[in-house]
Parts: structure tokens; C-alpha cells; sequence
């Protein structure tokens, strides 16, 4: 699992490239941990290269969604393979995360 | 035809697990969310006996075996430490509970259920076995 970083104004961009699993989460985790990352208004998670979630994965991105929200720091997924979206739908995470087909229409959310 | 692996209880070795159970799969006419279901069921049993019941002990292992009945998977996981480990009944994460404790685990049952046809632990002897199915059409 590797996670890129590119950061552009009040926008935060981390491209996901590989499995997210309950050995890889940890990487992700302290990336979502760093505390500049409130400082940007909009986190975008590119997810054109994430293969695989599990559990472990997902739970990275819950546990950080009350301080991003507390931070007013919005988190949105994008280019999300349907296999990795199913795995959002099965638990009803679709409907409480933002998760959009593209870039742009990331940006505009 | 059957198929069987042996892993240590390391969480290094989840990839090699999916990338077992992809390959037996592979064979098959599946659709990539179909496989990706069996693949994220197998992967969240084995996390938990990893993590939960053998406590990462790399001295212990993990039999698993897949085989097929016609349109049917049957996966088992046998668990070769002395901990007995059987989830209770799952009931539904209150994600919105979770979000506010910052909550990071909870859901891996609740998707193993929700992607198999059939969830079982039992006990064979000192060690815990879970028997996974799905049809798969």
C-alpha cells in the first residue's frame, strides 16, 4: 500500500495505490493523523489505484471523520473501482461518506 | 478440486490469502465484485483469528481449504492455536456512533455476514474452525 501525497492550496490530495488491509491500514492511519492535514479545507482520497479494502481500512477512514468534521475539513473519494465501492455499499458507508465518480466533480463537492 | 494453504498467524501474510483465494477463483466465470466478496470474507475471518484469537503469534498457524460442490464454495478456516475464539451474533454497526468515538474495528463480521450465504464457528478438538459458504452461480 502506498500513499501520495500532493497538496495544492486548501486542497489535499492522497492517491491510494494498492491493497488497504489490516497490515497496510497503519500507513494510511498516520497519514490521516498528521495535524496539518486540518489545515486544508477539502481532503480528496484519489482511489483509481486502490485494488482492495477491508474492514481495517474503512475503520482508518471512520475514525478520522468526526475531527476532520470537527476541523470543517471535508473528506471525498473519488475514482473509486466498483469492487471497492460494493464494499462501501454492503455497510451503508456509501451513504455516509461523499463519494463521487471524478476528479472534478471531487473538487466541486 | 480442493484447494489448501498453510499461513503463520502474521498479518503480513493476509496478501498471500486473497491472492490464494483470487487464484482458485480464477477458473471460474465470476464477476470481479463476486470474487472480491469471497476474497474480503476470507481475508476479514482470517484477520480476526490473526489478531483476536492467536494474538499474532507467529509459532501458530492456519489451515485453510477451498473446494467446490458444483456452484457451491466451501471455504474452512482452521485455526491450529488453543484459543477458543467464537464471534457472538453481529448486530448492526451504528456507524454514526462509531464516528463519533473514532472507532476503528466493529464491522468485520458484520461483513462477513452480509457477504456469505453461510457463517459458522465450531470447535474441533482445542482449536476453532469456521466453515464459509457462498453459490456461486
Amino acid at each position: 500500500m502506498k500513499v501520495t501525497a500532493q497538496p495544492s492550496a486548501d486542497t489535499l490530495t492522497l492517491l491510494l495505490d494498492g491493497e488497504l488491509d489490516a497490515s497496510s491500514a497503519i500507513v494510511l492511519d498516520t497519514e490521516l493523523a498528521k495535524p496539518d492535514i486540518l489545515n486544508y479545507r477539502k481532503v480528496l482520497i484519489d482511489c483509481a489505484k486502490l485494488s482492495y479494502i477491508s474492514s481495517a481500512g474503512l475503520g482508518v477512514f471512520i475514525s478520522h471523520l468526526q475531527r476532520f468534521q470537527d476541523a470543517n475539513v471535508k473528506l471525498v473519494f473519488f475514482n473509486m473501482q466498483e469492487k471497492v465501492f460494493n464494499v462501501f455499499e454492503i455497510l451503508g458507508l456509501d451513504a455516509l461518506m461523499t463519494i463521487v465518480p471524478s476528479l472534478s466533480e471531487a473538487e466541486a463537492a | 478440486m480442493k484447494s489448501a494453504l498453510r499461513i503463520a498467524c502474521s498479518r503480513v501474510h493476509l496478501q498471500q490469502v486473497r491472492d490464494f483465494v483470487r487464484n482458485y477463483l480464477n477458473s471460474r466465470q465470476l464477476s470481479e465484485v463476486t470474487v472480491n466478496q469471497v476474497v474480503l470474507a476470507v481475508d476479514e475471518v482470517v484477520a480476526n483469528f490473526i489478531i483476536h484469537a492467536n494474538g499474532e503469534d507467529e509459532t501458530q498457524f492456519l489451515d485453510l481449504t477451498l473446494a467446490f460442490d458444483q456452484h457451491d464454495l466451501n471455504v474452512e478456516i482452521a485455526d491450529n492455536g488453543d484459543t477458543i475464539f467464537l464471534p457472538g451474533p453481529t448486530a448492526s454497526p451504528d456507524f454514526h456512533a462509531y464516528i463519533q468515538q473514532g472507532r476503528k474495528g466493529g464491522m468485520g463480521m458484520t461483513l462477513v455476514n452480509r457477504l456469505m450465504d453461510r457463517v459458522e464457528f465450531f470447535t474441533r478438538g482445542n482449536h476453532t474452525v469456521c466453515h464459509l459458504s457462498k453459490h456461486l452461480a
